[in-house]
């Protein structure tokens, strides 16, 4: 065969592969009925294609031929092993009959992505081990990937997927889409490693580089996924959430990698289509009216980016969003943002207030953002001590390097 | 697939009333997986207070008053199930009474082979 030939179909395999592994996987595993075998028979037709395809062309729909060649992959290992081990029930047999045409469907194959989500966030699995999971089976990240976003070591994402896939396996978590009674239930925690994974990307929690965008591009695709497949007004919400805060991504840091605050961005910088596409989705949630958390916190980034500058910003739609929040899903991290949108509608002392009942219920002690919100309505009020204090508070709670140089900095400013 | 769902709850906090409560559900339920063929065995335990260990260690016996752990919560009774997957006998362990004062754990249970057959 041609050298030329032969690399043009190495090409349209790896376009395929792209494209299209991550759905015949996710189909494989429901026709095998175990994850490590069809991750086998998945790389099997991926080695056949290229043999094959570069002697009788690509066919006309890689997708179903990868499907069914990894079906007979698999049915060949396992005749294989069954020779080997007598003692193995006839899954080869069952695999041949179990897989009608019905197996290749459409609907059916888009399905089949939602087990593989809907398997990898089963909340039986811990939420490290979901979030390892779906980045290696959803996503198809390589092992050392995750590692390196994650800052852990490759052997213990490795091991976190193998004891992941193991307890699938053997404690029998079903490869399905939950029924109706237990999908919401179950729907939130996919959407919890969704926005895990994003938060990761965009915040992380250590180390000297804020944002890791990588991950962020990853949570919002897997975003738009599972709103093409279950368009849910929270999945909805959480998409349009992440696409307003990945807006702000290139406005968030300077140069230097310092962290610039909400009021001072340069909203010129601030991404208009992931706005405009951000804002759609928004409205689209909120219209159905049984929409959550997510939504609410993405009406909350919408009031921001409508404003053309911090001044701008209409503070009583921002407190009346927060207030819908805190009785959506009460917590003392809520009640801070709340007490910020209260100072910039009624003043810092309104503001200050607020923080003060907070921390003296005994909750945020230790949350340097609860010490940066207070030191901030402190420095506004001229209280220069209390203000010094409490940013002092606050940097030595915080953890990241970017924080840390921007409450340096605003500790300087007070002279 | 078989599992074993064991119910951990802080003993002092059941009256007698609760108790009695519980188990006339849990009879009911009982009956219910009897009839769907899921029923394999369930009970409720006397209290730790009543527990005894026992250890063998060199061939010798160590038998101790108590439960194997102090714990917050403690072990007060079991079901043994027949579930088609994990969803399946997680639904089952929600609708145990003791779910809602305690927790109740989900263990798959090895089948090893050889053992002596009881019918469910």
């Amino acid at each position: 065969m041609e050298e030329s030939t032969r690399e043009s179909v190495r090409q349209v395999v790896e376009g395929v592969y792209r494209a299209e592994s991550r759905r015949v996987l996710a189909t494989l595993i429901r026709l095998i009925g175990d994850f490590d075998r069809a991750e086998e028979a998945l790389h099997e037709a991926f080695a056949t294609a290229m043999e094959q395809w570069s002697r009788e062309g690509v066919p006309a729909n890689p997708r179903a031929w990868l499907v069914s060649t990894g079906r007979f992959k698999a049915i060949d290992a396992m005749r294989r092993r069954e020779r080997l081990d007598a003692s193995l029930p006839d899954l080869a047999r069952r695999l041949d009959e179990g897989a009608g045409s019905a197996a290749f469907r459409d609907e059916e194959l888009e399905d089949d992505q939602l087990r593989l989500i809907f398997t990898c966030c089963h909340p039986a699995l811990s939420p490290s081990t979901q979030v390892a999971l779906t980045l290696r089976e959803v996503c198809g990240l390589a092992t050392e990937e995750i590692a390196s976003a994650f800052l852990s070591a490759p052997s213990t994402i490795a091991q976190r997927i193998v004891r992941g896939k193991a307890k699938i396996r053997d404690a029998r978590i079903p490869y399905q889409i939950p029924s109706l009674s237990d999908l919401p239930e179950r729907l939130d925690s996919v959407l919890a490693v969704i926005y895990l994974v994003f938060n990761e990307g965009y915040s992380a929690s250590s180390g000297g580089s804020l944002t890791r965008p990588d991950l962020s591009e990853e949570a919002i695709r897997l975003g738009r996924l599972l709103v093409g497949l279950l368009p849910d007004p929270e999945t909805i919400g959480l998409l349009a959430l992440m696409l307003f805060q990945e807006s702000r991504r290139a406005a968030r840091t300077s140069p230097e990698g310092d962290l610039i605050l909400l009021e001072d961005q340069d909203r010129s910088l601030w991404e208009r289509g992931k706005i405009r596409e951000g804002r759609a989705l928004v409205e689209q949630a909120i219209a159905s009216q049984r929409f959550g958390v997510y939504t609410i916190q993405a009406a909350i980034a919408a009031v921001h980016a409508e404003a053309e500058t911090a001044s701008a910003t209409s503070w009583a739609t921002m407190v009346a969003w927060y207030d819908m929040l805190e009785r959506a899903a009460p917590s003392p991290v809520v009640a801070l943002n709340r007490a910020v949108a209260v100072a910039m509608r009624d003043g810092p002392l309104a503001g200050l207030e607020l923080i003060d009942a907070i921390l003296n219920e005994g909750q945020l002690t230790e949350y340097h953002l609860a010490h940066a919100a207070r030191a901030d309505m402190c420095r506004r009020l001229g209280q220069t001590i209390e203000a010094r204090e409490s940013y002092q508070k606050a940097l030595a709670l915080a953890r990241q390097e970017p924080e840390r140089r921007f409450l340096e900095r605003r500790l300087r400013e007070l002279g | 697939m078989k599992y074993l769902l064991l119910i951990y709850t802080p003993e002092q906090t059941w009256t007698e009333s609760d108790r009695q409560a519980c188990y006339a559900e849990s009879t009911q339920l009982t009956h219910e997986l009897h009839a769907k063929k899921q029923y394999l065995g369930a009970a409720p335990l006397h209290p730790v207070a009543l527990a005894t260990s026992v250890r063998v260690r060199d061939g010798k016996r160590l038998v101790t008053d108590g439960p194997f752990a102090e714990t917050h919560e403690q072990l007060g009774g079991f079901y043994l199930i027949e579930a088609a997957d994990l969803d399946e006998a997680i639904g089952i362990a929600a609708r145990i009474p003791g779910a809602r004062k305690g927790t109740v754990e989900v263990r798959p249970v090895i089948d090893l082979p050889g053992l002596p057959e009881v019918k469910a």
